[in-house]
């Protein structure tokens, strides 16, 4: 097993859109161990895509069984995963080991439903919440090209306001 | 590498101040550090860092042109520190309540009273004018648990301000 490199921005070479994985043999179960032991090396990272290492295949690893109170399906390969389904939405704080110091607001799917193969090409389907669902579609969104900063918003736009009506009772005009 | 400074710029809102101001800086052969502009109460207000060889005299000068025309007052302050500085909050406080003198202080306070470390803080004055609502959101950094922030501000609860206090975790990914 090895630690691999991480790519940081502005590397281009996360830009780019990863390739379906078609063999499922030795050498990619191999690889996997290397994301995990690369995942597990650096910051309490909860996910890790392959493109962060970059190695251009469809594959990410999420964990997210070490945080409390949090629903989950403990150690996850998903690869070549489809979002199929996705319900509700939420704005949470997310960082990632591509984009050293810095943090930002982000929205995402608060339930999604999801396809994928395990390491052996077994097909999977999984549902999921909050934060492992978030989890998911930030290394997703890798696999894609897409980085967290891409969809940042405000801080002074998050659920705030939304909330407050909430309480409130009465939106104007409501 | 120049030191920074901190610019403060205000004024009335109009289109163009950004661009004017950092077009200023960048044909000084200036840089831009981090910034952050927002409107409060109608007003255009930016603070950013720059650095420029020839320091604050430097920016003066290249910055008068567009705050004239702009009619923006300008202020420069040296600053130590620099980028890469980021600080990351675990701890969110939304506050809100009829708006009432004294409402920042006695929040603020009662989370100084605990160690709390405010990083952001954004507040407005919204709803009806003749009802406004005053609306806080901070994030900040404790190393001591929610319930002792939530004990402080219990007091302030009691008073009829809704303090919403929840961990910020951020993931990492
Ligand atoms: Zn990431």
């Amino acid at each position: 097993m090895a630690v691999l490199d991480i790519l940081t921005l502005p590397d281009e070479r996360l830009r780019r859109v990863a390739e379906p994985v078609t063999i499922f043999d030795e050498a990619l179960r191999a690889f996997i161990a290397d994301l995990e032991e690369t995942r597990r090396s650096g910051p309490a990272a909860v996910g890790i895509a392959a493109t962060q290492v970059d190695v251009l295949k469809r594959i990410v690893i999420v964990d997210v069984s070490g945080r409390k109170n949090t629903p989950n399906h403990g150690y996850l390969v998903l690869i070549n995963p489809e979002i199929v389904h996705w319900e509700g939405y939420e704005t949470a704080r997310e960082g990632c080991l591509s984009v050293p110091d810095y943090t930002g607001n982000v929205i995402r799917a608060t339930r999604i439903r999801l396809t994928a193969n395990d390491p052996w090409g077994r097909p999977l389907e999984l549902e999921m919440e909050g934060y492992e669902a978030r989890a998911v579609q930030h290394e997703m969104d890798h696999l894609d090209g897409t980085l967290f900063v891409d969809r940042v918003v405000s801080r002074r736009t998050d659920l705030f306001r939304r909330k407050v009506y909430q309480k409130g009772g009465q939106p104007k005009g409501g | 590498m120049a030191d920074w400074h901190m610019l403060t710029l205000v004024g009335a809102d109009r289109p163009g101040i950004v661009a004017g101001v950092t077009q200023a800086i960048f044909a000084a052969g200036g840089s831009l550090g981090e910034a952050s502009m927002i409107r409060l109460g109608g007003n255009f207000t930016i603070m950013l860092m720059a650095a420029v060889e020839g320091g604050e005299a430097r920016l003066r000068d290249a910055l008068a042109p567009v705050a004239a025309d702009m009619d923006l007052r300008l202020h420069i302050d040296p600053v130590a520190g620099g980028l890469h500085q980021h600080l990351i909050p675990n701890v969110q406080v939304r506050v809100t309540g009829a708006d009432r003198a004294g409402i920042v202080a006695e929040i603020t306070g009662a989370l100084a009273g605990v160690g709390f470390n405010i990083l952001e803080l954004d507040s407005d004055v919204a709803g009806d004018p003749r009802r406004p609502v005053y609306l806080m959101h901070i994030q900040g950094y404790s190393d001591q648990p929610i319930e002792a922030l939530e004990a402080a501000v219990a007091p302030i609860r009691a008073s009829g301000i809704a303090v919403d206090i929840a961990p910020v975790e951020t993931l990492i990914g």
